[in-house]
């Protein structure tokens, strides 16, 4: 008796501390910004209402389904750009790369630029792309153009290019990670069944690393679907994504109520797409098994 | 019988060309900032005219930067040590308890890690108002705290899974009481579980922004007050603090590896 009271003490102080967290810096904001998106704007401040004008107006405004539309697009060419990018590299690291040393140095490199500055791998594509920048002064100095040009920067090229260059490592290691698992004789039993390369790789290979495919889809779309600092550095006027126009509410527009709503639709999708991402990898493990 | 090797050769090497070119994608940029650190040229065209240490000189001698990098070190430091403090316990109690809502505990804490810093910053930020709290540097604390919690989550909860039951059951058996066998058998055993979070912690959180952006008062962080440079234009000077701040970020990646490597063996 004695010695149960103590154990359930500290189970209680070790669920407690995080469960307390959780509901004052958590769930008691998002309340909050909940009960905001409800309200109405009244300038300077607004007062307190239930109404869904504010979700209205998003669903139904253009300019707010324009910038939804944008967001999700640049998101969505960012996570297949860097799927593109880190599934060839993962798999020659997994099933290629025979020195052990050698795989441990290109994984390292990979993820080794997360270390560094999100900020300045932002600002680097800047310097680059810009009309004064080196690509344009290096194309010049060989002679390909005669003058500066600003096609490369301010527009939804350079932000895909930058938010892919930011955001790549969230998808090799998940997908590393689950290709990592696939026993290598799985490889070998398909081949000795007949299967060539090709037919191996979509027949196992490739089902059996959807769950890092899912998770890596889901950091790399959620984290530029919610960035404003690189495509306000690199965006110009199309860097004008959902995250920059809730800013935008809270800052010179003065428009609580509304960037609330937009913060909670934001929350929602975000929530739908992990859950997505949770269940299809929930499923791929019961078929796996 | 030459085909098939010759084919699988084609493509051996074009796979290694592509990884070749990634790994030009990640780093050419890198050294171009590098270089740009030591252009004698105010604008950032190649090639550079000539090698100069004056923007380096420069950066020593603003009092603002150094002002935010201090900054940077409050906050980064504080906002790690909270994330342990909740962070292990979560980890733990996910690891040893069931119990009702235990899904629901598990995608809340790690809630954060997808969830873009701008709603844990707005939502945030119109608590603190709510409640008559000015914005600063210890709600710049609060945020980071909040938004790194899962990252120590998973890096802990993934050694505690590798850690053999038996020895805390043992210890509780001999009649060690929770704390003792807490602090003498469990966090000695994920010791280097701890220090790689709270090193990963204090790194992302001196990197933050947009948590930052919108819980700080009127003192700058270190990237704040560089994205506020940024934002007039773009200058060695900011280079030559890249270069610095990429010098600092290989020593902690360093530091983790040596960290990693010592976890091994166990």
């Amino acid at each position: 008796m004695i010695a149960r009271a103590p154990r359930n003490l500290s189970a209680l102080l070790v669920l407690g501390i995080p469960l307390l967290w959780i509901v004052v810096f958590m769930l008691l904001p998002y309340g909050i910004i909940v009960t905001y998106s409800f309200w109405l704007k009244s300038y300077p401040t607004f007062k307190p209402a239930f109404q869904f004008g504010n979700y209205l107006t998003l669903l139904t405004d253009v300019q707010y389904l324009q910038v939804l539309g944008r967001t999700l697009k640049i998101s969505i060419l960012v996570s297949i750009l860097s799927l593109g990018l880190a599934y060839p590299f993962a798999w020659w690291l997994v099933f290629r790369c025979r020195s052990q040393a050698l795989r441990t140095w290109a994984y390292m490199a990979v993820i080794a630029p997360l270390w560094v500055s999100y900020l300045l791998r932002a600002y680097i594509w800047k310097t680059i792309l810009g009309t004064e920048g080196i690509l344009n002064s290096f194309l010049m100095s060989t002679g390909l153009i005669s003058e500066p040009s600003s096609l490369f920067l301010y527009n939804q090229f350079a932000m895909v290019v930058t938010l892919t260059y930011i955001f790549i490592p969230f998808m090799v290691m998940p997908i590393y990670t689950a290709l990592e698992r696939i026993p290598l004789n799985l490889a070998e039993a398909s081949a000795d069944l007949g299967m060539g390369p090709v037919q191996t790789f979509l027949k196992v290979t490739l089902p059996l690393s959807t769950p890092g495919i899912a998770a890596g889809f889901t950091l790399t779309f959620c984290l530029s679907f919610g960035d404003f600092i690189a495509p306000f550095l690199v965006g110009g006027p199309d860097g004008n994504l959902i995250a920059s126009v809730i800013q935008t509410q809270f800052g010179a527009a003065l428009n609580w109520p509304l960037g609330s709503a937009l913060s909670i639709v934001m929350l929602i999708i975000v929530l739908a797409i992990v859950s997505l991402s949770d269940r299809l990898e929930a499923t791929a493990h019961t078929g796996a098994a | 019988m030459s085909h098939k090797p010759s084919s699988s050769f084609v493509a051996d090497t074009a796979l290694t060309t592509f990884v070749c070119l990634l790994m030009a994608f990640l780093y050419v940029p890198i050294w171009v900032l590098i270089a740009f650190s030591f252009s004698s040229s105010r604008s950032l065209t190649w090639p550079i005219p000539g090698f100069t240490l004056d923007w380096y000189r420069k950066l020593f001698a603003n009092a603002d930067l150094l002002t935010a990098v201090g900054n940077s070190f409050y906050v980064a430091t504080f906002a790690s040590l909270l994330a342990l403090a909740v962070g292990i316990p979560a980890a733990m109690a996910l690891h040893r308890f069931n119990f009702w809502g235990k899904t629901l505990f598990r995608r809340l804490i790690l809630l954060p890690i997808t969830l873009p810093g701008i709603v844990t910053g707005i939502s945030m930020l119109n608590m603190f108002r709510l409640f008559g709290f000015n914005p600063s540097l210890e709600t710049v604390i609060i945020g980071h705290a909040t938004a790194l919690i899962g990252v120590v989550v998973t890096q802990v909860f993934a050694r505690l899974q590798r850690l053999p039951k038996s020895l805390e059951e043992a210890s509780s058996d001999l009649g060690a009481p929770p704390l003792h066998t807490f602090l003498h058998i469990t966090l000695p055993n994920i010791r280097s579980a701890v220090f790689g979070a709270g090193l990963l912690s204090f790194v992302l959180s001196f990197d933050e922004i947009p948590v930052t952006f919108f819980l700080t008062g009127r003192d700058n962080t270190l990237p704040m007050y560089i994205y506020s440079t940024m934002r007039r234009g773009v200058t060695p000077e900011i280079n030559a603090v890249g270069t610095l701040i990429v010098l600092a970020s290989l020593i902690l990646i360093i530091v983790s590896v040596l960290l990693s490597r010592d976890r091994s063996p166990r």
